[in-house]
């Protein structure tokens, strides 16, 4: 948060007159409550600084007071277009600890799920994004297919947003006996809508004037400033946790890691389009390979952890997110800490839009691909 | 590098350093005093390049806070997870932000959730905390506020 005399003064010791802008925390570009305090000369950006804890949770204190069952469903409401992967990496920390060998059926159920969401966040940020720049018009078409997703889920998890599937030892129920079927519908309806998105977005050449050459991140800074997932990949660096370091049954699947060096926002639009084609090559390959047998592993009804500390990283729809659990032995954590993409993207926000436009930091804010309860948790 | 490649070539360098054991990766205690010439050349030594901070914490022991840096190195993928030990008293340690610019808002979040105070951080400042914010730091083992609970 700011001081409000700390801002005029530095306006009023600044000869050249810069002026201060409020961006947020009411504002539909933000996605969210997040407020920036930009800094301008004339319209060019000299500094943003993000301020935070509009709709800070205190997940990680609330969680040193929850059971290793019970956790799990607070982190669904971090990255609430993630909550799968979010549950996921959790559910994995927790076997780490236990040293629990889930059931292959498991796995693969939970990969699905986990490449379903990774389309389903990149549907939304696409059409979003093309909103945030006027165009209204795509957000429709992103929702078409978003939808199918969700109902796909709902029939599957009971819930659109919040899943709470993933448990420790597996998933919490089988899948729906429709779940093949509609899968394989909606990889239907993706194949034959893709090409849409490139028509209506990608190719246009005004939408291209605006993301070339704009929000220039270079791949020592996106390292440096602990950049992952799309926003590194824009860039050059390999950060792909499932190919970096696989967990689950990533390191047996046929898929790309998907790498441009463009450097600027165009580079980070275009990955996260690519991305949503290998999460369908994922889908493919497993929707008819999915292996009989339990969709959980026996656990005890209490799980104590022994003491230690346990690690996971897992790669959610908007970069790495690391769970780090201290347990002194007992039946609830002593301290967990997301480790949150969001978290360290919104940081370089600063980096890449000094020196641009005023009217371009909408966009570079939109390829960043920021989601508020992730970044405050 | 393996973690025993990695052990004994941090030992070498360092014999006055400790290691902890548990854990997947290697996790090497260093003192507040040695901290920043470490990383330093952690980051910087070719055949350790930890380029990349993917995560900083702390955690309240009650007796002590620690401070946990987990490193990881973009081309040759190993892991180091170094800790050190501060008194929660008067918690105070050099900044690595200079290194990683990562650092700069985990140690924000670390300062305001655990009071300790980075020396030489460019800009040490609320983060997510209410402007004005007085008492004491809400991720501390400690902290207890019957008005706004954040205990379940």
């Amino acid at each position: 948060m700011y001081r409000e005399t700390d801002i005029i003064q530095s306006a009023d010791q600044s000869p050249e007159g810069y002026m201060i802008i409020n961006v947020g925390p009411q504002h539909p570009a933000t996605h969210g409550v997040l407020h920036l305090v930009i800094t301008l000369n004339g319209e060019t950006i000299k500094k943003v600084e993000p301020h935070l804890g509009y709709i800070h949770r205190s997940i990680e204190k609330m969680c040193e007071s929850l059971s290793y069952r019970q956790f799990i469903y607070v982190t669904s409401r971090m990255d609430y277009l993630s909550a799968h992967i979010n549950n996921h990496a959790c559910a994995l920390c927790v076997e780490k600890g236990l040293q629990v060998e889930i059931p292959e059926r498991a796995k693969v159920i939970r990969v699905l799920m986990d490449e379903l969401t990774r389309i389903a966040s990149h549907e939304l940020w696409w059409g979003a994004m093309a909103m945030d720049l006027g165009a209204f018009t795509p957000f429709f078409h992103a929702f078409r297919e978003r939808e199918t997703i969700n109902d796909i889920m709902e029939e599957t998890c009971g819930a659109r947003l919040t899943m709470n599937y993933m448990v420790p030892g597996g998933v919490m129920h089988d899948i729906h006996p429709n779940f093949q079927r509609r899968v394989k519908e909606f990889i239907q309806l993706y194949k034959s809508k893709i090409h849409e998105y490139d028509e209506l977005v990608t190719g246009n050449i005004i939408f291209q004037n605006r993301m070339k050459g704009v929000g220039i991140l270079s791949a020592e800074d996106a390292i440096s400033y602990g950049c992952t997932g799309p926003v590194a990949r824009g860039s050059g660096v390999s950060s792909d946790i499932r190919k970096v370091q696989p967990y689950e049954i990533y390191d047996k699947l046929q898929f790309d890691e998907v790498l441009e060096t463009g450097c600027d926002s165009f580079a980070r639009y275009l990955i996260r389009i690519k991305e949503m084609n290998q999460s369908i090559r994922i889908v493919e390959q497993l929707i008819d390979n999915i292996p009989e047998g339990d969709f959980q592993a026996k656990t005890k009804a209490v799980l104590k952890l022994p003491k230690g500390e346990f690690y996971t990283r897992v790669e959610t729809a908007r970069g790495e997110l690391g769970v780090y659990i201290v347990s002194e032995g007992g039946t609830t954590p002593y301290r967990i800490k997301f480790r949150s993409p969001g978290f360290s993207n919104l940081s370089v926000l600063d980096k890449i839009a000094r020196g641009g436009k005023i009217g371009d930091l909408i966009a570079m804010m939109g390829t960043l691909d920021l989601v508020i309860p992730d970044i405050d948790r | 590098m393996t973690n025993e490649e990695l052990k004994a070539k941090l030992t070498e360098w360092h014999p006055e350093a400790s290691f902890e054991e548990g854990g997947e990766w290697v996790n090497l205690v260093s003192t507040t005093g040695n901290l920043l010439s470490l990383m330093q050349q952690l980051r910087q030594e070719p055949s350790l390049s930890f380029d990349y901070l993917f995560c900083l914490t702390c955690v309240d022991f009650k007796t002590q806070l620690t401070m946990v840096y987990h490193l990881t190195s973009t081309t040759l993928r190993h892991k180091l997870v170094v800790k050190v030990k501060l008194d929660p008293k008067q918690p105070e340690v050099e900044t690595v932000s200079a290194i990683w610019r990562t650092a700069e808002f985990l140690e924000r979040e670390v300062y305001e959730m655990f009071g300790v105070n980075f020396l030489h951080h460019p800009d040490l400042r609320l983060l997510i905390l209410p402007d004005g914010w007085e008492g004491k730091n809400p991720m501390r083992k400690d902290y207890e506020d019957p008005v706004n609970m954040i205990k379940l």
